[in-house]
């Protein structure tokens, strides 16, 4: 009896575990305007120790959370980042797909890099993206090289695949470096 | 008092009998077809029904005595019996089978088609209708969302895709449903053969707001639609006043822009509906709400409680600018 009892239970507490589901944050703060990251682009500052830097941990927030990267990814298109980018392996833009980031890999980094926009030809998307949004394309820009969790990541396209979906891209921690397109350099 | 209750519940359905939006106040050939093919249903096999239970009950007052021998036979009843089994069969055979034969019949309404029509694309988007008029000629072609124009009594081809996940056209009075699959393109000829506004509703479940993805087909006389389409096919016509001077420069510097088009400005996005004549159409957010000033101003301050899901974000707005926001959308007629 109890070799049936034993087991039966324990599976109907697996089942608890559908009771809680990942939270979906569709509202925004509507007040809310800018998160105030300090983020430094070199690793020099004078006197000892790296740049003073604050991160407020916002980005976990988007990371960690499946519903907010595949929003990431749905815009990605909406706003034609693969109009310079393609689908992550770099056109007019840098490849974004890579481990090689010239303006760092952190998502507080990419966040900035969306906002303010980059020298080299990449447009600032300040006020014409709301800020929620810009967190959700740079968790997504996060999975392309597989710096978010596997569970989530986006698993499939629905439609034609170019390359392999984010969740099976090896993981690929950012180095600094990365070049920039010939055809996106600033007439010098 | 529960018989009382019970009338009441036995009287609501019947509310869904009439209305814009029902498939038992039919105005379109496809549509009718339908509703003739449910009232003989419905008929047919309420009166098998009702004879069946007839017979149960008989069946169950006349039994055999019991202690009958059932070694002794009688040849007569048992022919008797033989006779009235094959009788039932056979009606069986041909109730289905002309129901059968009727309901084929039906398909010649149903999937009439010809290409000769007004065509129209009707793209699914979650949650909302991307319409697309088309025309062989490039200036007459033109896009609006969640509300068709056709003229009366004459037959319109639709188009029908999408561009995320499956979602069912469906407009009870004039047609019955067909999907929108991403990756193909499914027709479907609807017609209305009286002036009028009829509702559909998706009617294949497609995420958060499937229920608050509505629409609205609008049946009017091919001189009134003409004009209607006159209008719609210009580009929104500059602002006159300086208030709705100032709205337009204040959607011209939020996000809005990267989503939406308004024809003859700078403004192009593309993947949310498009809002050259916003103010002319009858309701907002694919039927949620009727087109007036404070439900424009409600949805801009925020979507997400009306719609909560909806892929227009939460976008910060001043309160000095909302006023001026909503007239330039307004008045977008
Ligand atoms: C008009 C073309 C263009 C568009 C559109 C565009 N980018 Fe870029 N992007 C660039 C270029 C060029 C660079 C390199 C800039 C530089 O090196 O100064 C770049 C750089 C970047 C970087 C930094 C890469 C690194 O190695 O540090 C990120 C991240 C990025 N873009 C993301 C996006 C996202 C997300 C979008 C869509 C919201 C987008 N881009 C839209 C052209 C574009
Ligand atoms: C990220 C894309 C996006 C942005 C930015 C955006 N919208 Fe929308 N908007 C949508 C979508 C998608 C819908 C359709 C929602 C639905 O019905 O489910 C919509 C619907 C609307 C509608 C109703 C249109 C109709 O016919 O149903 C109005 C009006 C509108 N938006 C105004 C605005 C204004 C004003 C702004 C700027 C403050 C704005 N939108 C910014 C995506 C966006
Ligand atoms: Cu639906």
């Amino acid at each position: 009896m109890n070799r049936i009892v034993a087991p039966a239970g324990i599976f109907l507490l697996l089942v608890l575990g559908a009771c809680e589901r990942e939270e979906r944050a569709f509202r925004a703060d509507p007040i809310a305007t800018e998160t105030e990251e300090k983020i430094a682009l070199v690793p020099l500052s004078p006197g000892s120790g790296p740049p003073v830097e604050h991160r407020t941990g916002k980005g976990k927030e988007y990371e960690d959370n499946a519903y907010h990267v595949a929003q990431g990814k749905r815009l990605y298109t909406w706003f034609n980042c693969n109009g310079c980018h393609s689908n992550g392996g770099g056109g007019s833009g840098p490849p974004l797909m890579d481990d090689r980031w010239i303006y760092g890999g952190q998502i507080e980094n990419i966040v900035q890099t969306i906002r303010e926009g980059r020298p080299n030809g990449m447009p600032s998307f300040r006020g014409k993206v709301p800020d929620d949004q810009i967190w959700e394309l740079a968790a997504y820009v996060r999975s392309m090289s597989g710096n978010v969790a596997k569970d989530v990541a986006p698993g499939r396209n629905d439609d034609m695949h170019p390359r392999p979906a984010e969740n099976r891209e090896p993981d690929s921690p950012p180095v600094a470096g990365g070049s920039i397109p010939p055809s996106a350099e600033m007439p010098q | 008092m529960h018989r009382r209750l019970a009338c009441v519940f036995l009287i609501l359905p019947l509310g869904a009998c009439q209305g814009w939006q029902s498939a038992l106040d039919t105005h379109g050939p496809a549509a009718s077809a339908l509703e003739a093919l449910f009232w003989t249903f419905l008929s047919v096999l309420g009166f098998v029904w009702v004879l069946t239970m007839g017979a149960v009950a008989l069946s169950l007052r006349r039994r055999r005595p019991e202690g009958e021998d059932p070694l002794v036979t009688n040849p007569r009843r048992e022919s008797r019996m033989g006779w009235t089994i094959s009788g039932a069969v056979a009606l069986t055979v041909v109730t289905v089978l002309t129901l059968t034969g009727l309901s084929y019949a039906s398909q010649k309404h149903l999937f009439e088609k010809r290409d000769d029509v007004l065509t129209i694309k009707v793209t699914g988007h979650q949650w909302w209708w991307q319409v697309d008029y088309e025309d062989s000629q490039a200036d007459k072609r033109f896009t609006t969302a969640n509300e068709i124009h056709i003229p009366v009594g004459e037959p319109v081809l639709l188009k029908l895709e999408s561009s995320d996940v499956i979602h069912s056209f469906w407009v009870p009075s004039l047609t019955g449903k067909m999907d929108l699959i991403p990756g193909r393109q499914n027709t479907l000829q609807i017609q209305a053969d009286r002036e009028g506004s009829y509702r559909g509703q998706c009617a294949e479940f497609c995420g958060w707001q499937h229920a608050h993805m509505g629409m609205l087909i609008v049946a009017r006389p091919k001189a009134e639609f003409d004009g209607w389409r006159d209008n719609q096919i210009r580009d929104a016509t500059a602002p006159q006043t300086d208030e709705r001077k100032r709205g337009e420069q204040i959607f011209f510097s939020k996000p809005c822009v990267m989503c939406h088009q308004v024809r003859g400005t700078s403004a192009g996005g593309k993947v949310a509906p498009d809002l050259t004549h916003v103010g002319s159409r009858q309701y907002i957010a694919a039927g949620t709400l009727p087109t007036t000033r404070g439900n424009i101003a409600a949805w801009i301050v925020d979507p997400q409680s009306i719609k909560p899901g909806a892929q227009m974000p939460v976008i910060k707005i001043e309160p000095d600018e909302l006023d001026p926001l909503v007239s330039y959308l307004e008045g977008l007629k």
